[in-house]
């Protein structure tokens, strides 16, 4: 199909949405104004913010809240499309610890913890470090850069970090060769080998993401002013002393931010699992399981049930994210 | 307690931006230095030279007997009052006073004994628990002062501690200052941009411009010696009247007078200086100055005329009550005794 007749073809639909789009709003404001003012004056002001934040609500309510109990309504349901009550939660939580959802669960546990402590340990060092030399813009850049890739890359790019090859041929992964060559060891099955493999693809997401902890950090740490630290270091503070009782509490609030919207993250975790192990070797995390469930397994129900789980998990990180975020917010 | 000893210092960012040059200065135990300048002459890098916070490129600092160029901020037992008074947002009024002391592992009990008479000695008893948002800028400012007064230092640090209050507040700071200076019987190096703060408050004033140190004595002594032109330039106001003038026969000729020099000097083109308050309302025997008058200012208790006398442009303060309006013409003298003279090269004061 060429230019032209993609213009010819698809004029109408273009026409709609350029047009079509903003009339339909400004008709809806103009319609509903015009339906308020007929209202007496002292109710007007009670009614007119609903109909602002009206679009708004039938979209989320469309788009989030209906799939939400939709979900909901699913995980209660068996492949038919039965009502079985809560036999898929009992199948995903039962067989405790390797049966069932546990090694999600088990593996989801170790992202929490080991992911979100990596990205804020590693950003917090990296936006101090950066902070005090000369050429903090390029190695800012470069260790930002890994941003820019889709998760689905990185996992491709650490497939072959991670690359194995039988002892005696050639190690093409870069770690085996260091592992071979360096320190004459037997190469390791990295995404295979249980004892390292959830440690691997941790490694690999806290790669793609520590830029954007450090990014954030190294904003609050620059937004200290000058002074304080000077004023510390005349008051007798040493380096570390400065650190721990003036920079780190400044920067509480932004870490406690950034520290919750990863272990949303974690939560989430699936890009880098999907695409390095499918989950298997005990790799398993709630997101690939649910994905698996539905698309490989056409089991509704059990999906529907592992993503109530997860949602049930986020939640309360969620509200006490939102929480903080205002404190900081009313702080100004 | 101590003196402070600059001793030849430098302060060179590269090789060709030195924003202290030589500086020598000896301050006396007890004594209130002020380091006065406009903005970038290096006042507050000396300053901070001597507080640790930059490095010293040539040349000794001493603190009473010992050489401090390689020993660290910390160590160095001097306290420092900041412009923005650098206050720790997140602690209490009561804990940023306690901060120093906690650093030198001072004993609970008599950090407590110390934060409470400091508190005491600058109003801030009912505000200990309070962050330092919560306070106004005065508070603030002195939360920042008694955070200095708690360590006991040899050395009080000042770096243009009153420019974030308003004027009525900066008046009544800079007499609590001094009379916190004379009670805690310390030296105090005090840093500002600010003319009146200097003359009023130092013991000793040390001008600076472009990095050289320009001048170095009392505020009587600076005022009515200038060492040479822009000493004479920056202090006072109205600021003193400068009148280029030929020298010859032990006269100098400016273009609207001429005055007779009290004593010889080996030059032939200078500047005159003279300050408002030695123009006298009528002729004197010494000068007689046809002024233009074209503006007049009346404060009440002084008046100004500015005009022309000749073709140089004269401030004069006269008496209050003489009655001059814009565009009149009037006789006035000068007092023989508020004369100086500038050589027109090396800009150093003859007299």
């Amino acid at each position: 199909m060429d230019l032209t007749q993609l213009l010819t073809n698809q004029l109408p639909t273009l026409v709609a949405v350029i047009l079509g789009v903003p009339a339909v709003l400004v008709g809806y404001i103009v319609a509903f104004e015009f339906a308020v003012r007929q209202l007496p004056p002292q109710h007007q002001p009670r009614v007119r913010p609903w109909i602002w934040v009206g679009p708004a609500l039938v979209f989320v309510s469309v788009f989030l809240v209906y799939p939400a109990v939709d979900t909901i309504r699913i995980s209660l349901e068996n492949r038919q499309g039965n009502w079985v009550g809560l036999a898929n939660y009992q199948q995903i939580l039962s067989g405790f610890p390797t049966g069932g959802a546990w090694i999600a669960i088990r593996d989801n546990l170790y992202w929490l913890v080991l992911y979100t402590g990596f990205v804020l340990l590693f950003g917090m060092l990296f936006a101090v470090l950066a902070d005090r030399v000369p050429y903090e813009t390029p190695v800012k850049s470069l260790i930002f850069m890994p941003m820019a890739i889709s998760f689905v890359a990185l996992g491709v790019i650490w497939k072959f970090m991670y690359s194995y090859q039988s002892p005696g041929l050639p190690q093409t992964g870069t770690l085996n060769f260091v592992v071979t060559s360096l320190f004459h060891q037997p190469p390791i099955t990295w995404l295979q080998d249980e004892r390292v493999n959830n440690l691997a693809l941790i490694t690999a997401a806290v790669w793609g993401q520590v830029g954007f902890a450090m990014v954030i950090l190294s904003a609050a740490l620059k937004g200290i002013p000058g002074e304080l630290l000077e004023a510390a270091r005349v008051d007798g503070a040493g380096e570390l002393t400065i650190f721990r009782r003036v920079i780190f509490p400044l920067m509480m609030p932004t870490i406690t931010v950034v520290g919750t919207t990863l272990v949303i993250f974690a939560l989430k975790a699936f890009d880098v699992v999907y695409v390095m192990t499918f989950g298997n070797y005990n790799t398993e995390v709630l997101a690939n399981l649910a994905y698996k469930e539905l698309f490989t397994f056409s089991n509704a129900g059990v999906s529907g049930a592992v993503a109530v789980l997860l949602l049930l998990t986020v939640i309360p990180v969620l509200i006490f994210n939102l929480r903080q975020f205002r404190a900081v917010e009313a702080r100004r | 307690m101590a003196s402070v000893t600059y001793d030849h210092v430098v302060k060179r960012y590269t090789s060709d931006v030195t924003v202290v040059k030589d500086f020598n200065v000896e301050i006396a135990d007890k004594e209130f230095m002020v380091l006065v300048g406009p903005s970038g002459c290096g006042k507050s890098t000396a300053l901070r030279m001597l507080a640790g916070l930059e490095t010293i490129s040539e040349g000794k600092i001493r603190i009473g007997d010992r050489v401090v160029n390689d020993i660290a901020a910390k160590d160095r037992d001097i306290a420092m009052v900041f412009q923005s008074y650098a206050l720790y947002p997140h602690m209490s009024v009561y804990d940023n006073m306690a901060f120093p002391l906690q650093m030198k592992r001072m004993p609970k009990a008599e950090i407590d004994k110390r934060v409470n008479n400091a508190s005491r000695i600058l109003g801030l008893d009912n505000f200990l628990k309070r962050k330092p948002r919560a306070l106004s800028g005065g508070q603030r400012q002195r939360v920042a002062l008694g955070r200095a007064i708690v360590r006991d230092p040899q050395v009080f640090l000042l770096d243009e501690p009153l420019s974030n209050l308003d004027a009525k507040l900066r008046g009544q700071t800079r007499i609590e200052l001094q009379k916190l200076h004379h009670d805690l019987e310390t030296t105090f190096i005090y840093v500002t941009h600010d003319q009146v703060e200097a003359m009023t408050m130092g013991d000793r004033i040390a001008i600076m411009n472009a990095g050289i140190l320009q001048q170095v004595g009392t505020p009587d002594d600076i005022y009515d010696h200038p060492a040479n032109l822009f000493v004479a330039g920056f202090i006072g106001t109205p600021t003193m009247n400068f009148v280029p003038v030929t020298m010859s026969d032990g006269s100098a000729k400016a273009s609207g007078f001429d005055v007779k020099l009290p004593q010889h000097v080996p030059s032939e083109k200078g500047t005159l200086g003279f300050r408002p308050e030695a123009v006298t309302d009528r002729p004197s025997e010494f000068a007689t100055l046809e002024m233009n008058v074209e503006v007049v200012e009346r404060l009440g208790s002084d008046q100004f005329l500015y005009g022309s006398v000749g073709g140089d442009q004269v401030t004069a303060r006269v008496d209050p009550r003489m009655k001059v309006a814009p565009g009149d013409q009037v006789r006035l003298g000068l007092d023989s005794r508020g004369l100086h003279l500038f050589d027109a090269q090396s800009e150093s004061a003859f007299f």
